[in-house]
Formats: structure tokens, C-alpha cells, sequence
């Protein structure tokens, strides 16, 4: 069982150790933020719990278009901060297209991150074969932090979700999730992310989260049986 | 003429306290659904509500600055929060103990982790007694936690105040208005120890060695109220892990 720490807690005394949700200072390794603990003999970090998506790159996320310009998109990435997709890194754009006839303001796209200045202005990219822009399917928004729960250890949970009920999921970092196929499959897909969710950092998820597929699946034969 | 009013009798006070107890302190973490983080704080008969929202972008945007998060603290008191009716809306009062509290908090959140940024913290006074102003810092620093702000360690506030010649820790509202002296305190708290002081106002006059004595009342109480805070985060959290 991890522990939950809080900020200013003392979590080793090697800076050398020090990892992701910590900060060191006099050679003592300090928790930055509430989350869990995760210790090691190499390694400490913190788990958040709580917080917003700050942009990191390499990262996929799902984004919407804000504003239009000469130059690219301004995109909204559900982030304190704003992404911009310069007209370079979209694939769709051709010398005798218009920016505005290629994405407008409310299109949803995938892209990736590229580049963040120290400004955090974060530069994104859609030259990757994950990004696309979105025109059909179901968008989810949940909280930043559990996103690695609903990708599973190694895309366990996404591969369940099409394996089992056929469902394309793009999970974006930013905690927005784009789900796509049958529509009352995506229905359970939606209900089950809610459930990750909820009950992130428990035991045995995966094996949970499969049962109730499979039972709302069975749900959903008998009734169309009938 | 006024009656005067016996403060301390038999080295107790009004309300049957010693003159180092608290008054009892209720808090509870995460009660606002709308709020990145948030806190309901009871301390004695007063009752603060505070809110965190960010990082967020800084609505209006010519107040952002592009090396660090700003922070923005803002105490209010309800119109119904004292007994006469209190006219809403910033006041002298109220601007001041704003702008004391956000330096307070300012010293321990990483704000360089978040240019171009806000962190708007909102602390609401729904019943006021005396201290209003730690309550509604230690209402400020669960929420914070409980937003997820990255932060150095945790502020813990509390008052100390003269009365009669004695000192007495977290004064209710009796002693505030006939005492000869009132000193609230914030610390920065980290690991369980006090690091430093992070905000230090004075109403009336002590002596020297008073001031020292009061600091040290002062250490003692907030180490309590810290143990309180950390409680309070912890029950909220503590639940949603075991859900098995």
C-alpha cells in the first residue's frame, strides 16, 4: 500500500534519488505536492492525485481550435496554457488551401507536442501517425491525474477496450479521451473510464474493470436477443 | 461608562479555556465541487470557506508574468458574517489582510513552475469571530494541498494575544476587543517542523521579552492546528484509496 504524503514531507535524505513530484533542498528530498509515495532503493517519487495538465513534450493530446491564424491554429488543450499548430505541422495543408479550410475554431483534432519554451508556450505537431483530426466519435473529459490509469500498465486498458468491445480509445494526456465504434459499446467504454476513474490506485483494477465489461456486454446481447 | 469586563478568571478564560488551548477547530478538505481544491474551517464560532482555482490562465491577461504564476488572495467577509450588518465589498480591513496573507503564501507555493499563470485563491468569512484572518490562511493552505499546488511545505496560522497581563493563545472575540494586544502568526511548516515565520502583525504594545514568550505560544498552538490540517487532507484521501 502506497502512502499519501503532502507537501514539505521528508521523503529521503540522497538528493541522488530525488524523482518527479519532489524538490531538494540542504541535500534533503522534500515532497512537492499531495500524492502518493513511490520508493525505491534508486528512486523517489510522488504520484499526484490532484492537479491540471501542464503540457510536456512528447506528449499526445486532444485538443480543440480556438482561434485561426496566417500562420497555424491556436489550439485549447485543456491546460492553463494555450498550444499553437504552426501550418508546417499539419499534413492536410496545401499551398492553395486556406488555414480556416483545413481546421476552424471549434474542430477537434489529436496532435502532439513538439516543442515548450520557457514561456510554456507549447508548440504542437499533427505529423505523427496517432494525430488526426477528429470529425466523428465521443470525447471524455476526466481528470489529469489518473490518465496513466485509464492507459493501463503498457495500454493494458485500452487494449481491453478493443479487444473485448471494439472500441478505438485515444487517451490524450490532457485528460481528454476520444472513443470510437459501436455507440453502446462506447457507452460502457464511458461508464468504465468513469470507474477507472473514481477508483484509480486500487488493487486489481484491471481485473474489476474486465468483469464489468463483460457483464455489460452480456447485458447488451440478451437485450438485443430478445 | 463602560462596565468592565473580567477577562481571566482563576487563570481561566470566558469560554473555560487555559490561556494556552485552543478553541475547537473542524475542518474539512474538498467540499466545493466547482474548486480545483477547497475548505471548509471552523475555528471556535468562526466559520471560512476557501476556495483554490488554478494554475489557470490570468484573466486579465496584461497581468501575467512571464516568468512565474501570480498569486491572488482574496479575503471577504459575508454582509452577515458580524452582528451589525457589514457593507460587502473590499474594504481597508480587508485589502490589507488580503495582501498580508498572499505574502505569506506567496513564500512557500513554487510559483516558477507555472509562468504566464494564476493561482486565485478565494477565502469567504461566514461567521466572524476574533482571528478570522488565521482561520482563513488555514483554510487557504488545505486547499491549496488540496488542489494539488506544488508548495514547499504548508502555512499554519494562529493569534496570540494579551489580556490582562496574560498571554493567551487563539483569542475569541472578548479578548480581541478588550485586550491590550493581538499578534497573529503564520508559519511555514515543513515535515513536521516549524521552518520559519511567514506573516507576524502586531495590534497594541507587549514588551520584548512578551513578543518572544507569545512566539513561543504561538509555535506550540500551530503545531496543533498542523496536525489537524494533515488529518483533514488525509481523511478525504484516505477514503477514496480504499474504496477496495
Amino acid at each position: 500500500m502506497r502512502s499519501i504524503v503532502l507537501p514539505g514531507d521528508l521523503l529521503a535524505t540522497n538528493p541522488k534519488v530525488a524523482g518527479h513530484g519532489t524538490y531538494v533542498e540542504n541535500g534533503k528530498v522534500y515532497a512537492k505536492f499531495l500524492g502518493l509515495l513511490d520508493k525505491t532503493e534508486t528512486s523517489v517519487r510522488v504520484i499526484p492525485l490532484r492537479g491540471k495538465y501542464i503540457p510536456s513534450v512528447g506528449d499526445v493530446v486532444v485538443g480543440v481550435v480556438k482561434e485561426v491564424t496566417v500562420n497555424g491554429w491556436v489550439v485549447e488543450i485543456n491546460s492553463p496554457y494555450m498550444a499553437f499548430l504552426p501550418i508546417q505541422e499539419n499534413p492536410e495543408m496545401k499551398p492553395n488551401k486556406k488555414p480556416n479550410d483545413v481546421l476552424d475554431i471549434g474542430d477537434i483534432i489529436v496532435a502532439k507536442i513538439i516543442n515548450i519554451d520557457p514561456k510554456m508556450k507549447a508548440t504542437l505537431t499533427m505529423k505523427d501517425k496517432m494525430c488526426r483530426p477528429i470529425r466523428f466519435g465521443r470525447i471524455v473529459a476526466i481528470n489529469p491525474a489518473r490518465v496513466p490509469r485509464v492507459i493501463g500498465k503498457k495500454g493494458s486498458m485500452i487494449k481491453l477496450f478493443k479487444n473485448e468491445l471494439g472500441v478505438n480509445v485515444i487517451v490524450g494526456q490532457n485528460g481528454l479521451i476520444w472513443l470510437n465504434g459501436d455507440r453502446r459499446k462506447v457507452n460502457i467504454v464511458e461508464e468504465a473510464i468513469y470507474i477507472i476513474e473514481q477508483e484509480a490506485h486500487t488493487e486489481g483494477l484491471t481485473d474489476r474493470i474486465a468483469e464489468f465489461i463483460k457483464k455489460r456486454k452480456g447485458e447488451l446481447e440478451n437485450a438485443g436477443g430478445s | 461608562m463602560q462596565e468592565e469586563v473580567k477577562l481571566i478568571v482563576d487563570g481561566r478564560r470566558l469560554d473555560g479555556r487555559l490561556p494556552d488551548e485552543l478553541r475547537p477547530i473542524k475542518i474539512e478538505a474538498g467540499v466545493l465541487k466547482n474548486a480545483d481544491g477547497s475548505c471548509y474551517l471552523e475555528m471556535g464560532k468562526n466559520k471560512v470557506m476557501a476556495a483554490v482555482y488554478g494554475p489557470r490562465k490570468v484573466q486579465p491577461k496584461h497581468l501575467a508574468d512571464p516568468t512565474q504564476a501570480i498569486v491572488r488572495y482574496r479575503y471577504n467577509m459575508a454582509p452577515f458574517s458580524v452582528e451589525e450588518r457589514k457593507r460587502p465589498g473590499p474594504d481597508r480591513r480587508s485589502v490589507e489582510i488580503s495582501k498580508v496573507s498572499r505574502e505569506a503564501l506567496e513564500s512557500i507555493i513554487m510559483k516558477e513552475l507555472f509562468p504566464r499563470s494564476s493561482i486565485d485563491i478565494f477565502v469567504e468569512v461566514l461567521q466572524a469571530d476574533a482571528g478570522s484572518r488565521t482561520a482563513c490562511l488555514n483554510a487557504a493552505s488545505v486547499a491549496l494541498v488540496d488542489a494539488g499546488i506544488p508548495m514547499k511545505g504548508i502555512i499554519t496560522s494562529v493569534a496570540v494575544a494579551k489580556v490582562e497581563g496574560v498571554l493567551v493563545l487563539d483569542p475569541m472575540k472578548e479578548e480581541d476587543n478588550y485586550g491590550e494586544a493581538d499578534i497573529p502568526f503564520a508559519f511555514f511548516i515543513r515535515n513536521g517542523k516549524i521552518e520559519s515565520i511567514a506573516l507576524l502583525q502586531m495590534d497594541g504594545r507587549v514588551s520584548k521579552e512578551e513578543l518572544l514568550q507569545a512566539v513561543e505560544l504561538a509555535k506550540k498552538g500551530a503545531m496543533e492546528i498542523y496536525k489537524l490540517q494533515r488529518e483533514a487532507i488525509m481523511k478525504k484521501y484516505k477514503v477514496e484509496e480504499v474504496e477496495e
